[in-house]
Order: structure tokens, then C-alpha cells, then sequence
């Protein structure tokens, strides 16, 4: 079984974003870490190669000097191999163009499964894993909190999340899945994978490489363009209610009734 | 028809889901200013009921009533409903951003070579046409306007609770359209072998109006009762942090925050809780918030609308008994 794993660097939960100027961009704080959803996925990926023994596990990431971080980290994790795509034209691009990208890249790899995050930490929007699969022509499952490989039937069923439940879905493979929070405890990297991973020689792949013109990647082969970036609206300055209990919860409800208009 | 805005309609438990019918009263409002007509789509399996109830908020309801789409199939919802918009080519396609969403329209997307907003927080008409979407960037630490100029239908999914619910038409002016469910069996490769739905009576959170969250200062899970009494007289949702769904006191189920639920109530008591930056990511839509905490350096209250300084387990159960004789 091989394994195709999408992996992203994304700013940390706690890094500091700032609007720039007149909403024209963002200024991120240089705090990074490895997309926690795709740690799920590189971990899952790993338990599946150590049950069947045979395969490998490779890591994707499209990006510049951060997605080489996201792809050690994953070695580091345990994966054997790290493909890099990196070009000035995939710069720019959407997840549209992202998901192409991923898409030409996948298509020149063995793999019979692939596993991505729920969604990105920073952009969210859950959507180049299942633009990618349906760019291959595979099926996808999204929120995978639970996956089992059924090996004499080439297949997988897996839980996904929904509101309030969950889904019991086989599907056989090729598959794409995306992980989310349940699956798995992602390890911690070993010393000597971390050795391993500054050792790790990272395939790069450019526009040529995959097979695409400028025009499908990047800024070109976007869908979506940002118009300009804001900072959400501010609350009000909090109002503290302290004192003798019974004073202070019939305060909160007289706020909440006349003042929030809420009750 | 062609150029109209299609909203794509959930229900469970045999009613129309609240956050769809927000989509509606927002796709009403984007449809009046193109002058187009408003389409809803529902599919379902013994449906008949509630394709005749859209009909108060859509010009045309496609329902497609079929064995085969009483469960939800990505294989299945997906093939129609492309199929359905590369003929009547839709000029907009809304949805609420539930699970369901979010994993069928990104694919649909990629089918119909277009672009797609996820988690929208506002929508609007651009001058030439195109739909201004507002989404969060970096949990919610900034927000960005984004439009899809080439690609159609432009697709959005919408946050839920962010919408206001729409008019009821009366006498109801939309006509049905019943769909010709053709699958081709050969493209559906998954099989949903079983769907499971936790018994509750509350909506769920991301639906939720008013929302109660417990974090860690419960210190038990038994002590959660004090919460699910404080919502039981709001008909609230109770929902848990994740400090306590690790300690296995809640389900990942009630889970607010990065790695759980977004929500957006209009009332959220975060009780006992911190506001980690992860939690509060979660919840930084709530239109009004109430902290309860002992510790008056607890973050959470720089989040808050109101503070309370104070010992939980004095002002839930008070609350509780005030809220009962006022409401
Ligand atoms: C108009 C527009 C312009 C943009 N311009 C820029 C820009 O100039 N610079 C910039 O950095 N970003 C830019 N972005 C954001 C960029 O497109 C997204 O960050 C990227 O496509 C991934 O989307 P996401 O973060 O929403 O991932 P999601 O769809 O939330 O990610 C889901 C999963 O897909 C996988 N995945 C996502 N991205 C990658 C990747 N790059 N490599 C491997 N796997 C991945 C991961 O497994 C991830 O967990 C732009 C976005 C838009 C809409
Ligand atoms: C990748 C990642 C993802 C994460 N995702 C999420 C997520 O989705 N959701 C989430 O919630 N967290 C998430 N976290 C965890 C988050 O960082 C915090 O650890 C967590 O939210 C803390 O939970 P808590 O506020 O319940 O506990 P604590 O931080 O321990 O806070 C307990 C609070 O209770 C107060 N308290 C104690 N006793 C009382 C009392 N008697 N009366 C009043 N107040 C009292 C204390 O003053 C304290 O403020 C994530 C973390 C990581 C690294």
C-alpha cells in the first residue's frame, strides 16, 4: 500500500496577523508548524504502512522554504519520501490552482490511497482535498475520525464526522480521505528521525516537471481573486460584574435583557 | 433557469434545516438585486412534503424523490446536482457550510471549473454581477473579500447562524419541478454502510441560538448537569472545550473551537473556561458573550461582552434559578 500524504506549513494558532495598510495584504508573524489536521494524516498514514508492512509513505507539499518544514517534519514523523513543488508560477495561486498543481504532481506518483487535513489552519476552507480528488477521478471522504484498511478487499471503511453522528462509508481504493480531529494522536518525532529527516534528500518538482502551462497554475489558474482584507469588527470593551452572587447574577440578567436585548 | 440564484436545501428529522432556510432568505435578497429568480434544491427520499413548503420561499423547488438519495452519497448528490446545474447553468449556488457541504460542493466546484467561498460570513452583489464573498482568514484573525469573476455558477457556502430566517410567501408563489433521478451506478464508488444520529433534543451547535460551554474550572463531568440545566431553561446547546473532551467528560461531538465546531450564536456562556486562542476561533462570531471565570486574568474575558468574576459553581446554579423565574 502507498500512500500519498498532503502536507502544508501553516502560520501557528498564536502568530499575530495584522491587515497591511489599506487592506491590500496580510503580515504574518514567522511562527510556523505543520498543519495540525495533516500531522493526523501523516500519522494514519504510518499506522497503516506499520499494519501492512509494505509500502511507502510520501509526503506532498506545494510552497516555498516553509513547505520544505512541513515535508522534515513528516520524515522526521516517519515518512519515507518528500516531494517539494516549487515554481514562481504556483505562487499566488488559490486552492483551485493549488489543487491542480497537486493534482499534475499526484498523477506522476504511485499511490493508492491519498490523505490530506480536514482543512488548513490558516485559510480553512477545506477544499483541496476534494478538488484534487475530483481532479484524479477518486472518490473522497472528508472529517475521517476513523479508518480501517480492509487488505483482501483493496478497500477502507471509514467514520466520518457529521453534525450531531456519523457515517460508516467503504469505499475502495484509490481514495482520497481527510482527516480530522479524533483519528489519531500524531507521535512525536524521534531524535533520529529528526537526524533523518535534515538527511532526506527533497525531490523537487517545477511547472515543467508536472506537465502544466503557466496559465493553469498559480495567479492564472486561479478562480478566486481577494479584493482586499479586513479586520473583524471589535466588541466592546468588556463590562465586569463582580460582587455578592445573588447581586451579580441579577445584574447579568438585567443586561442581558435591556441593555444586549438578548433574553 | 439560467442566471438564477440556487440554494441547496438540507433537512433532518423531517424538517428543513434552520441554516438552509438562511441561505434562502439571503439567496431571496441577492436574487431581487439581479432580478433573477430564486431556485432551491432538495434531495431527498419522501420528500413530496417539503418540496411543497419551499415553495413559500423559491420561485422553483427541484426536488429529486428517490430511494437512492435518502442517505447522503458524494457520489450521488454529486452527479445530479451537476448535472442539473450544467443545463440550467444557475448563476449563484448558496449552502449553508455544514459537514454535508462542505464535502460535496468543493468537488462540485471542480467539475464545474469554478470558484468556491467556504464559511461566508457576509455576502454581496459586486457591480458587474459577481458575488463579493467575506470568509475568515487565520481563525478568524482577519477577514477577506473574495470573488470568483469567470467561473459559474459562484458558489458559497455560508456560516451558519449568520443569516436572519427569511418571509414565509403567502399564499406560497413557487412551483415544483420534480427531478428525473438517473444515476450512473458505475461512477458511485462509495457505499454508506450505516448513518448514526445521537438522540438529542438540542439543535445542533453550529445551529444553536444560544450556547452554554463548560471548559476545565467544571472539573468533573458530572458537574456538567449544572450546564445542561442553564440550557434547558434557554433551550440552549451545551458545548465543552477541548481541555474537557480529552479528559473524556464531554463527546468531540460538543467540541467548540480550531479543532472542533465553529459556532456563531447569538448568546455564548463560556463557563470555566480560559479562551485559548484555539477555543476562541471557534466562537469570535457570537454575537453576544458571557464569561464566567474566577481568575479575572483569564483571557477569555478580553473576548467577552460581559464578565462575571466568580466562583461557577455559586453563579451557575443561581443563574439558572433567576433565568427560570424571568423567562
Ligand atoms: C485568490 C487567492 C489568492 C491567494 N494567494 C495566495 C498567496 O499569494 N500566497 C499564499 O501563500 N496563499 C495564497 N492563497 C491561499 C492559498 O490558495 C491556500 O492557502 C492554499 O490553496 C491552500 O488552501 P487552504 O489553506 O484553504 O487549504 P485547505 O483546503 O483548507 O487544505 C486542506 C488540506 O489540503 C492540503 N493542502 C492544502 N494546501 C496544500 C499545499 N500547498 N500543499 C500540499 N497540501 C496542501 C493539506 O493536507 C490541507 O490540510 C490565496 C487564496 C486565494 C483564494
Ligand atoms: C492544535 C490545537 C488545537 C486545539 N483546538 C482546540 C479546540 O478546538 N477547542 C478548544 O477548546 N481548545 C483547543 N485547543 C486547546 C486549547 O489550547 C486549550 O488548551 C483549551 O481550550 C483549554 O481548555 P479550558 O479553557 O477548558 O481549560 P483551562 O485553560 O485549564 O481553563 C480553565 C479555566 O477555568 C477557570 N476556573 C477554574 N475553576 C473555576 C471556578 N470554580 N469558577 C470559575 N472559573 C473557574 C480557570 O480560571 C481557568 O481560566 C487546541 C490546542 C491545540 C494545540
Amino acid at each position: 500500500m502507498n500512500i500519498l500524504v498532503l502536507v502544508k506549513q501553516v502560520p501557528d494558532s498564536e502568530a499575530l496577523v495584522q491587515v497591511k495598510g489599506e487592506g491590500s495584504g496580510v503580515e504574518v508573524e514567522d511562527r510556523y508548524t505543520l498543519n495540525f489536521f495533516d500531522s493526523l494524516a501523516v500519522e494514519e498514514a504510518l499506522q497503516i504502512k506499520e499494519q501492512t508492512g509494505a509500502g511507502t509513505v510520501t509526503v506532498l507539499s506545494l510552497g516555498g522554504q516553509k513547505a520544505i518544514e512541513a515535508l522534515r517534519t513528516a520524515i522526521a514523523m516517519g515518512a519515507a519520501e518528500a516531494v517539494l513543488l516549487e515554481d514562481p508560477a504556483f505562487e499566488n495561486g488559490d486552492e483551485y490552482a493549488t489543487a491542480k498543481a497537486l493534482a499534475a504532481a499526484a498523477k506522476g506518483m504511485e499511490w493508492d490511497m491519498i490523505l490530506c487535513g480536514k482543512e488548513a489552519f490558516d485559510d480553512s476552507s477545506g477544499i483541496v482535498g476534494p478538488l484534487l480528488a475530483e481532479f484524479l477521478g477518486i472518490p473522497l471522504v472528508t472529517t475521517v475520525v476513523k479508518l480501517d484498511f480492509i487488505s483482501e478487499e483493496q478497500a477502507v471503511v471509514v467514520e466520518r464526522e457529521i453534525e450531531g453522528g456519523k457515517e460508516v462509508i467503504k469505499a475502495p481504493l484509490p481514495v482520497l480521505l481527510s482527516a480530522q480531529k479524533g483519528l489519531n494522536e500524531p507521535r512525536v518525532a524521534s531524535v533520529m528521525g529528526v537526524m533523518k529527516a535534515m538527511q532526506t534528500e527533497i525531490k523537487k518538482l517545477d511547472l515543467a516537471a508536472v506537465g502544466l502551462s503557466q496559465s493553469e497554475v498559480g495567479k492564472a489558474g486561479s478562480k478566486e481573486e481577494i479584493l482586499r482584507y479586513h479586520r473583524p469588527p471589535e466588541r466592546p470593551p468588556v463590562t465586569m460584574i463582580q460582587g455578592e452572587a445573588t447581586e451579580v447574577v441579577r445584574q447579568v440578567v438585567a443586561l442581558l435583557k435591556d441593555e444586549a436585548k438578548i433574553l | 433557469m439560467a442566471g438564477d440564484v440556487w440554494v441547496f436545501a438540507e433537512y433532518q428529522a423531517g424538517k428543513i434545516r434552520k441554516t438552509s432556510l438562511e441561505v434562502l432568505s439571503k439567496g431571496r435578497e441577492l436574487a431581487e438585486q439581479l432580478g433573477s429568480g430564486l431556485g432551491v434544491l432538495l434531495l431527498g427520499s419522501g420528500v413530496d412534503g417539503l418540496a411543497q413548503e419551499l415553495t413559500a420561499y423559491a420561485d422553483t423547488v427541484y426536488y429529486g424523490d428517490n430511494p437512492l438519495l435518502e442517505k447522503y452519497n458524494n457520489d450521488v448528490y454529486y452527479q445530479i446536482i451537476a448535472a442539473l446545474a450544467e443545463k440550467e447553468k444557475p448563476h449563484i449556488l448558496l449552502a449553508g457550510a455544514t459537514f454535508l457541504a462542505r464535502d460535496l460542493f468543493p468537488r462540485l466546484a471542480g467539475r464545474l471549473k469554478t470558484g468556491i467561498a467556504v464559511d461566508c460570513l457576509s455576502l454581496e452583489m459586486g457591480d458587474d454581477g459577481s458575488l463579493i464573498a467575506r470568509r475568515p482568514l487565520f481563525g478568524g484573525k482577519v477577514l477577506a473579500d473574495v470573488v470568483c469573476r469567470e467561473g459559474r455558477p459562484q458558489i458559497a457556502l455560508v456560516r451558519p447562524n449568520t443569516f436572519s430566517l427569511p418571509d414565509v410567501q403567502s399564499p406560497a408563489q413557487g412551483k415544483v419541478l420534480p427531478l428525473d433521478v438517473t444515476v450512473d451506478t458505475s461512477q458511485v464508488k462509495l457505499e454508506v454502510l450505516d448513518v448514526t444520529r445521537m438522540a438529542k433534543e438540542r439543535l445542533d451547535l453550529t445551529e444553536a441560538e444560544i450556547i452554554v460551554t463548560g471548559g476545565r474550572g467544571m472539573k468533573g463531568a458530572e458537574n456538567f448537569q449544572l450546564l445542561d440545566d442553564l440550557a434547558d431553561v434557554l433551550g440552549a446547546t451545551v458545548g465543552a472545550t477541548r481541555g474537557v473532551v480529552d479528559n473524556g467528560w464531554r463527546t468531540h461531538d460538543d467540541q467548540v473551537g480550531k479543532s472542533g465546531k465553529t459556532v456563531s450564536p447569538k448568546l455564548y456562556f463560556a463557563v470555566g473556561l480560559s479562551g485559548a486562542i484555539h477555543h476562541v476561533m471557534g466562537m469570535n462570531t457570537s454575537k453576544v458573550v458571557v464569561a464566567i471565570n474566577k481568575d479575572p486574568q483569564a483571557p477569555i474575558f478580553q473576548y467577552a461582552d460581559y464578565g462575571v468574576l466568580g466562583d461557577l459553581f455559586e453563579i451557575v446554579p443561581l443563574l439558572t434559578e433567576t433565568l427560570k423565574k424571568e423567562i
